[in-house]
């Protein structure tokens, strides 16, 4: 079990890596006047058949090679729904997924957000030949940080270099402050 | 709010600089295992830590990357080092401290951290 959201998250965006995907956005919105939190993401990668969607489910499920147990989605399915919330799944084979997972705010079992931050700064320094675009909503404000904006003002400058990855990660940090005040979901 | 304008910046200081850092063939890579069972023994920080002192001690020729299962989700969270012309090492159940110190003693001054790989552990 994952104890975090946000390491929930970094688990699901990686089955988009490994589908081939270029561009992933992870979208988290949290409003309190709804007391609901929602995380999607979106990614373009090679897409799940019919069949295998209906497995995605099932932890006795997996694509890979070395075990036959899968347990990303069920977890995070099993979390969503403890909460009142549910995850859904969209996916079309060659085009890509969309994952829809959505809890209730104030709900007792609703595990913490967790480290969002750390979460998309690790995606984004250890995987730099795709792009990610990021949103965090909170009451109605929102901030982004799109990576296909990033590279076009670095050009070929890497983005694991010092000055960069300071910069990301502090715009991340304070974006996020800027938008929830610092309170911590 | 901050915005992507303080990038430009950036990059006008280190366009100046010489050598900027790019792929190639002599580059060391520090693979992170980022699976579900990497992540849930902690890989995130683990992977955090090594990304951070890369970039702290100006190790331009190492890049810190990640990799999904390699299928010994017991000994996660799992890095492995690989040098160019060298055999890879694989380290397991790996700490933002023990990462730190592989950094320091195998990246920086050669010498491989016995104690944490695999070999070792496992037997």
């Amino acid at each position: 079990m994952l104890p975090e959201i946000s390491l929930n998250i970094l688990d699901i965006a990686n089955n988009s890596i490994r589908a081939g995907a270029n561009l992933i956005k992870i979208e988290v919105r949290i409003s309190r006047e709804s007391d609901i939190l929602t995380v999607k993401i979106t990614d373009n990668g090679c897409g799940m058949t019919d069949e295998h969607m209906t497995k995605v489910s099932d932890p006795f499920f997996t694509t890979r090679k070395t075990r036959n147990v899968g347990l990303g989605i069920p977890f995070l399915k099993q979390a969503t729904e403890s909460t009142g919330g549910d995850l859904s799944i969209e996916s079309s084979l060659c085009k890509g997924t969309v994952i829809n997972a959505s809890f209730g705010l104030s709900h007792i079992d609703r595990m913490p957000l967790g480290d969002i931050c750390s979460t998309i700064y690790t995606l984004i320094l250890a995987n730099q030949d795709i792009d990610f675009l990021y949103i965090y909503e909170c009451d109605g404000k929102e901030y982004q940080l799109d990576t296909r904006d990033i590279r076009q003002i670095l050009g070929d400058i890497r983005f694991d270099a010092p000055e960069v990855a300071g910069f990301i990660r502090n715009y991340l940090k304070e974006n996020q402050w800027e938008i929830d005040g610092g309170n911590s979901f | 709010m901050k915005s992507l304008e303080e990038l430009k910046a950036i990059r006008e200081t280190m366009q100046a600089q010489m050598g900027l850092r790019k792929e190639d063939s002599n580059q060391t890579r520090i693979v992170v295992g980022m699976a579900t069972c990497g992540i849930a023994s902690g890989a995130r920080p683990v992977l955090t830590a090594l990304s951070n002192i890369v970039q702290e001690k100006g190790l331009t020729n190492v890049m810190v990357t990640q990799t999904g299962c390699i299928g010994l989700c017991q000994y996660e969270p799992i890095v492995e080092i690989l040098e160019p012309g060298k055999d890879k090492v694989t380290y397991v159940k790996m700490t933002p401290e023990k990462a730190l110190e592989i950094v320091d003693q195998h990246i920086i001054r050669g010498q491989i951290v016995s104690k944490y790989t695999i070999s070792e552990i496992v037997g």
